[in-house]
């Protein structure tokens, strides 16, 4: 299967890193949604360059889809979405807007938990120590 | 057509055998070359509420584009995890020991880089319940629960690291995904193509949010109640030695508490005996995947782990 040209980053919040690794120093983050051009490829990692941006460097390839991801739709896009799933859309269908409706009609399930759990996570540098102590790879 | 909410979930013990298996391709669909008006007008008012007999015919009507679940986009999938993860934890307290879900998070962060899956939308994050009961639940996108009771089975931080990898595996092949009825998928895409560019309306949010609701009660009943196909749990055993093996964790660590795990599983329970193929099934289907030899135990590796778990 040969490399897209360009790849969609479909992740929260993707990170760019110096190294085919996530050991490797983060250069840039780039935001979802956002289209890079695939360079290189080297066992799951991806090496990219952001158009318009001086930004290169590497991204996992669980990061990027081979869909173009579409901010702000218009009614071709919706339709092709729909039909081929050649694009797809970005904050579209199950939504924010969707679970905030699921949680007005359903006030007795509580995501105070999960908020939580995704607002904490351990730095790289914590792994990394945490990884070293335990005689473990990274 | 019945699903599980909140309160059914609540009360489910005994009640099983809602969901069928879920393997094989879901969203087969939909909707190629009609017009939104066209769609709308065959669905009348039942947009949101296809059983799978309308939704084929949809298909059908649309020219059948074949399509599998891998449409749901992991921001989709997030935010299906969000409210799984938030009706399990309707069922489960959180175990309030920061020191002790700090170091599940430690470990369980670390199996998820070294999976072939290592980013999602939202990220993998770990979550101890404060329950006996021999569980772990891992919701679309990598909210991931487990138990303490199941976390008794473990010996070693290589234990635990099994146990979070099997997890991440089920996260890694979207197995939670795949527990959503076609029909549902049908449904979300036909709201889709109605609803056009613009925001969502009143009476198209309401099917929608319902679709939403079917969708995650198809897979909590699956986390809960009926459990993935053996086909399934190989997939995430098998991903599981990987990760493992990858880390320099040992790997053998997954069948010791998998032994454990048999010895005190009671048979017919409610916990991970109703949901999982047995015990000893998993280790002989794992035992050919092991290396011939156990790395050495490493001992500040097990000081940690009898430091932060031994009281859980």
């Amino acid at each position: 299967m040969s490399t897209p040209r360009t790849m969609s980053v479909q992740v929260k919040t993707g990170q760019i890193r110096s190294t085919p690794s996530f050991l490797g120093a983060i250069v840039a983050e780039a935001p979802y949604a956002q289209q890079v051009q695939v360079l290189e490829e080297k066992s799951g990692w991806m090496r990219v360059s952001v158009p318009g941006r001086n930004v290169q460097g590497w991204m996992h390839g669980s990061a990027l889809s081979a869909k173009r991801i579409v901010l702000q739709a218009g009614a071709d896009d919706v339709q092709k979405a729909a039909t081929t799933g050649e694009i797809a859309l970005a904050g579209k269908g199950f939504n924010k807007q969707v679970e905030d409706q699921y949680r007005a009609q359903n006030k007795d399930v509580d995501f105070t938990w999960i908020d939580r759990m995704q607002k904490s996570s351990a730095s790289m540098t914590q792994l990394r120590q945490f990884a070293k102590d335990g005689q473990l790879n990274m | 057509m019945r699903h599980w909410n909140r309160r059914q979930f609540l009360g489910w013990g005994g009640k099983a055998g809602l969901i069928g298996i879920c393997s094989g391709p879901l969203w087969t669909a939909l909707l190629a070359g009609c017009k939104t008006t066209e769609i709308i007008a065959g669905m009348g008012q039942s947009v949101g509420v296809l059983d799978e007999r309308q939704a084929q015919s949809v298909i059908r009507a649309g020219g059948a584009v074949a399509r599998s679940f891998e449409d749901i986009t992991p921001e989709q999938e997030y935010y299906i995890g969000r409210t799984v993860g938030a009706v399990i934890l309707s069922k489960y307290t959180p175990y309030q020991n920061d020191e002790a879900n700090r170091y599940v998070n430690m470990v369980g962060t670390l199996a998820g880089l070294a999976s072939d899956r290592p980013e999602t939308f939202g990220g993998y994050h770990f979550l101890i319940l404060d329950s006996e009961e021999i569980n772990a639940f891992a919701a679309p996108g990598g909210l991931i629960f487990v138990t303490r009771g199941m976390l008794r089975c473990c010996g070693s931080e290589d234990a635990v690291a099994a146990v979070l990898a099997h997890e991440v595996g089920h996260v890694q092949h979207q197995h939670g995904l795949q527990a959503i009825k076609k029909s549902r998928v049908t449904s979300a895409l036909t709201i889709l193509a109605a609803e056009g560019a613009k925001t969502l309306g009143g009476q198209e949010l309401a099917q929608l949010t319902e679709v939403f609701e079917e969708s995650v009660s198809d897979v909590v009943s699956t986390l809960v109640a009926n459990g993935y196909s053996r086909a399934s749990e190989r997939e995430a055993d098998r991903a599981a030695v990987t990760v493992l093996a990858r880390l320099g964790y040992d790997s053998a660590a997954l069948v010791d508490m998998l032994e454990i795990m048999g010895a005190r599983l009671t048979p017919g329970g409610s916990d991970f005996a109703k949901t999982h193929p047995s015990p000893q099934s998993r280790i002989a289907d794992i035992r050919p995947l092991l290396p011939k030899t156990r790395p050495a135990a490493v001992a500040p590796r097990q000081r940690r782990f009898e430091q932060v778990l031994r009281q859980v």
